[in-house]
């Protein structure tokens, strides 16, 4: 891309002027994420910099925002939850998917599009329109639940939200492996068979090492889905099932705290971890398939 | 070849001809892949199309009102709401005994206010009428016991509507009292109840006995008491008056032969009068004997209904038919209007930001590109929330960015620009959050094209303009399609961060679907809105299936 000798002076101003234009749509991208960290460390309750971490004094940065997230009951309640919601919600779409994934790619089964369309559509509703649907029909499963079964109500309310992100989370549990089997070679299955591994040992030890690396991006996938889910839970849980998103949405839309930014931050962080994570994986998986020379 | 058509079919080492053999093994494949997606399926099934197929039935259903008022509706059905007359006194007197047993039930009010979504007022009448309906109970009782101290006694009323064993038990009366509180109770009744109703009773007694059985099943199957010792609602005495005034009492007493036939005989003679149940409704609100409130009862009297659907596009059901709503209540087509012109104008927003970064990403060495692929995954995976409370810290007027315009200035400090709760709040987070929704895509697709193609066309002698215009360009239009479509299919459906930065006038229809889920309660008018969304949003999807075909969804 570096410019031959004889190009016009026209031709310079738009090779420039248009790395230019590029440039500022990366700033519109990823200036409102990098904003945030700074001003999470802010001394005052602001949200915007103050002239002392203008000029850099020690002064104006604190870490109290951080100290009142890890010490305020209501924001360690609600990370709680989401820490407790979404591991089994991943681990449901992962179990499920993953066999699903696999029956779909096999050569012959009677409609596919129908069934990969029906799986893939809980990412393709509105979430609006789950929200909708799933506070109806929940609800009347959680109080046949807590009145004919006799469940702890607390109890219901976690299975409610649990069944919901897992739902969510399978059409990209889907997608992923799917995507990995592609380029999966049927012969070793059948060269395990061959050798006298039954079903259940050809899957474990020669088909799952290989899609894992679509398992698991699938699976943070699905694990973002319900760590990052609001809406639904707003309207399917209950005060007791108050996840970290539900906690900012509130913080947001009432008393805007700037607690919020230093979770944001923690969250940033997270989500650096885990793009890190998924690109490696791909790429591993493309180099275990033979995609890509890298 | 020739030779195996001779000699009969193939046959495979079992000696199974090779077709069925084969066959038998497809069957196998397919039975197996089968047993392998369907726990998903299932799940998938229960936990989300079942959700979604109940919200698209609750846009139709309306059987509140029959439930509630079952005997009203039978009754209305011969009343012509077109016409200028109030409905006749049986329809007052089916409304008086139907609301009181659904205030028994404290569901009066329930019904109350779905009829208020339809005609502002309704919840107050049906409250209000809900506990006024117990003082001519109380004055029939007076006057029954003015007549004989035992027509007081609890006892009494028992022995008249029971059937002891051995005498006909009128099942077809106990079954519809069953199902009508089944319906009020929400659950169905299981107690114990130690009560049939006696046929004889309500040949002779139809109003009382209705009364009674409603009551007994509540009494013993509800609420789980000794119904021959509970005190008896007041519809009871006011039915009895109502049966021993009405046409016929004498010829029909004359056939009976239960408990208490003296006491009835004299109840008959005793010169009661007969209850006015217009004028009880009229006692406790004028908009009983107002046409309008009938015709609302009645225009919404069907199980199921398009009102919620009229209403989701500002129109409402009369008996004439469906009719635009006055103009104060027209919402929600603006707000469709709205909602699309502004999921076009992010989509606009995001085509022309993305692109350049797509052409430049495409055309930059592979490694560079990665470096600069970052600046695009990283907001991809930043949860939303995170996005969204960054934009509300920037757009602030004490924020960031007014703080930079001041700072150069750009504005004055007293005249700072209001970024925030208006529709420019919501477009550009919304274009900042979906942006990686178009880059991704179109970038997918132009790294497909040849860029040798570019280099012909330049030799052949086109400019850079021509060359980009006619030759680049259409070969990147499905990327942009991909995109477009992608990220109009989310932003219309989008709720939390318009919710957050859109105020009043940069809100999305999705939020108020929220708002009459959570606030208004309107569940019906909710579900309508949400299929109407649901149609547009999979009609999309169906475009975008054929453009990018279904298995071509890249995530990453």
């Amino acid at each position: 891309m570096s410019l031959p000798v004889y190009t016009t002076f026209g031709q310079r101003v738009w090779h420039y002027g248009f790395r230019v234009i590029c440039g500022l749509v990366f700033f519109f991208l990823i200036a409102p994420i990098l904003v945030i960290i700074p001003l999470s460390f802010n001394a005052q309750d602001f949200f915007t910099f103050t002239p002392e971490m203008l000029s850099f004094d020690p002064a104006g940065y604190s870490l109290k925002h951080y100290e009142d997230f890890f010490t305020n009951n209501e924001w360690q309640r609600s990370f709680k939850n989401s820490l407790i919601i979404a591991p089994i919600a991943t681990i449901i779409s992962v179990t499920l998917g993953t066999l699903a994934a696999i029956g779909l790619s096999q050569s012959h089964v009677p409609f596919r599009r129908a069934i990969m369309a029906i799986l893939i559509s809980p990412m393709i509703v509105p979430l609006i329109i789950s929200a909708t649907g799933m506070f109806f029909f929940y609800s009347k499963i959680g109080n046949f639940m807590e009145n004919s079964m006799g469940l702890d109500r607390d109890l219901v309310g976690y299975f409610k939200v649990v069944l919901a992100h897992a739902v969510l989370g399978i059409p990209f549990v889907i997608i992923t492996v799917t995507a990995t089997l592609v380029g999966f070679d049927r012969s070793l299955t059948r060269a395990a068979a061959n050798m006298g591994a039954n079903p259940v040992t050809t899957f474990f030890r020669v088909q799952m090492p290989l899609i894992l690396p679509g398992v698991i991006s699938g699976g943070l996938f699905a694990f973002i889905t319900s760590f990052d889910e609001v809406v639904v839970v707003l309207f399917v849980g209950s005060a007791s099932q108050k996840t970290l998103p539900w906690q900012m949405f509130i913080g947001l839309r009432e008393q805007v705290s700037p607690t919020i930014l230093a979770v944001a931050t923690i969250l940033v962080g997270v989500s650096i971890l885990l793009l890190t994570t998924v690109e490696l994986l791909r790429r591993r998986s493309e180099r275990l398939r033979g995609l890509s020379p890298g | 070849m020739s030779d195996t058509a001779t000699k009969g079919p193939v046959l495979a080492a079992d000696g199974t001809p090779l077709k069925r053999s084969l066959g038998r093994a497809l069957r196998v494949q397919k039975l197996r892949a089968l047993a392998l997606i369907a726990p998903l399926l299932a799940f998938v099934m229960i936990s989300f199309i079942v959700p979604i197929g109940d919200m698209l039935f609750r846009s139709v259903e309306n059987q509140i009102v029959e439930h509630t008022l079952p005997y009203t509706v039978e009754e209305l059905s011969d009343w012509d709401a077109t016409g200028d007359a109030l409905p006749g006194e049986p329809v007052f007197r089916a409304m008086y005994y139907d609301l009181f047993l659904a205030a028994e039930m404290k569901r009066h009010t329930r019904l109350g206010s779905r009829l208020n979504y339809e005609s502002a007022g309704m919840s107050s009448l049906f409250r209000q009428a809900g506990r006024a309906l117990d003082d001519p109970g109380k004055d029939a009782q007076k006057a029954l016991e003015a007549v004989d101290e035992r027509w007081g006694e609890r006892e009494v009323y028992f022995e008249i509507f029971n059937a002891p064993e051995g005498t006909e038990v009128d099942t077809d009366l106990l079954a519809l009292q069953k199902k009508r509180v089944r319906w009020l109770a929400d659950e169905k009744p299981v107690g114990e109840m130690l009560f049939a109703p006696s046929l004889a009773a309500s040949e002779l007694l139809p109003t009382a006995a209705r009364a009674y059985a409603a009551f007994a099943v509540i009494t013993g199957m509800v609420d789980n008491k000794v119904v021959a010792k509970t005190k008896p609602v007041e519809t009871i005495y006011l039915g009895m008056i109502d049966d021993i005034t009405g046409p016929g009492f004498q010829d029909r007493l004359a056939a009976y032969d239960g408990p208490q036939k003296e006491a009835l005989a004299a109840l008959a003679s005793a010169g009661l009068t007969a209850p006015d149940y217009r004028a009880i409704f009229e006692d406790t609100d004028k908009e009983w004997v107002d046409i309008e409130t009938w015709r609302v009862i009645e225009t919404h009297s069907d199980a199921y209904t398009a009102g919620y659907f009229l209403n989701a596009v500002d129109m409402q059901k009369t008996p004439q038919g469906a009719e635009i709503q006055p103009e104060n209540k027209r919402v929600l087509v603006q707000l469709f209007i709205r909602t699309l012109i502004m999921s076009l104008t992010i989509m606009g927003a995001c085509i022309l930001l993305g692109y350049p970064v797509a052409w430049l990403l495409a055309n930059l060495p592979t490694r560079q590109a990665n470096v600069l692929l970052i600046l695009v995954l990283l907001p991809f995976w930043t949860s939303l929330l995170v996005r969204t409370s960054a934009w509300k810290v920037l757009l602030q007027q004490q924020g960031v960015i007014n703080d930079v315009l001041v700072w150069i200035g750009f504005v004055a400090d007293d005249s700072r620009l209001v970024l925030i709760n208006n529709q420019f709040g919501t477009i550009t987070a919304m274009t900042h959050i979906l942006l990686p929704f178009m880059i991704l895509p179109m970038y997918s697709v132009m790294q497909t094209i040849n860029p040798s193609y570019l280099r012909a066309a330049k030799s052949l002698g086109a400019t850079n303009w021509t060359a980009f215009w006619r030759v680049y360009f259409p070969q990147s239009i499905p990327g942009i399609g991909a995109g477009s479509i992608l990220v109009f299919i989310l932003s219309i459906g989008y709720y939390i961060t318009p919710e957050i930065v859109g105020g009043t006038k940069g809100i999305f229809i999705s939020n108020r679907i929220a708002y009459h889920i959570s606030y208004s309660l309107n569940w019906g008018l909710a579900a309508a809105l949400g299929t109407i969304l649901l149609i547009v949003v999979l009609a999309l999807y169906w475009c975008y299936d054929k453009i990018v075909g279904i298995d071509n969804v890249k995530l990453g």
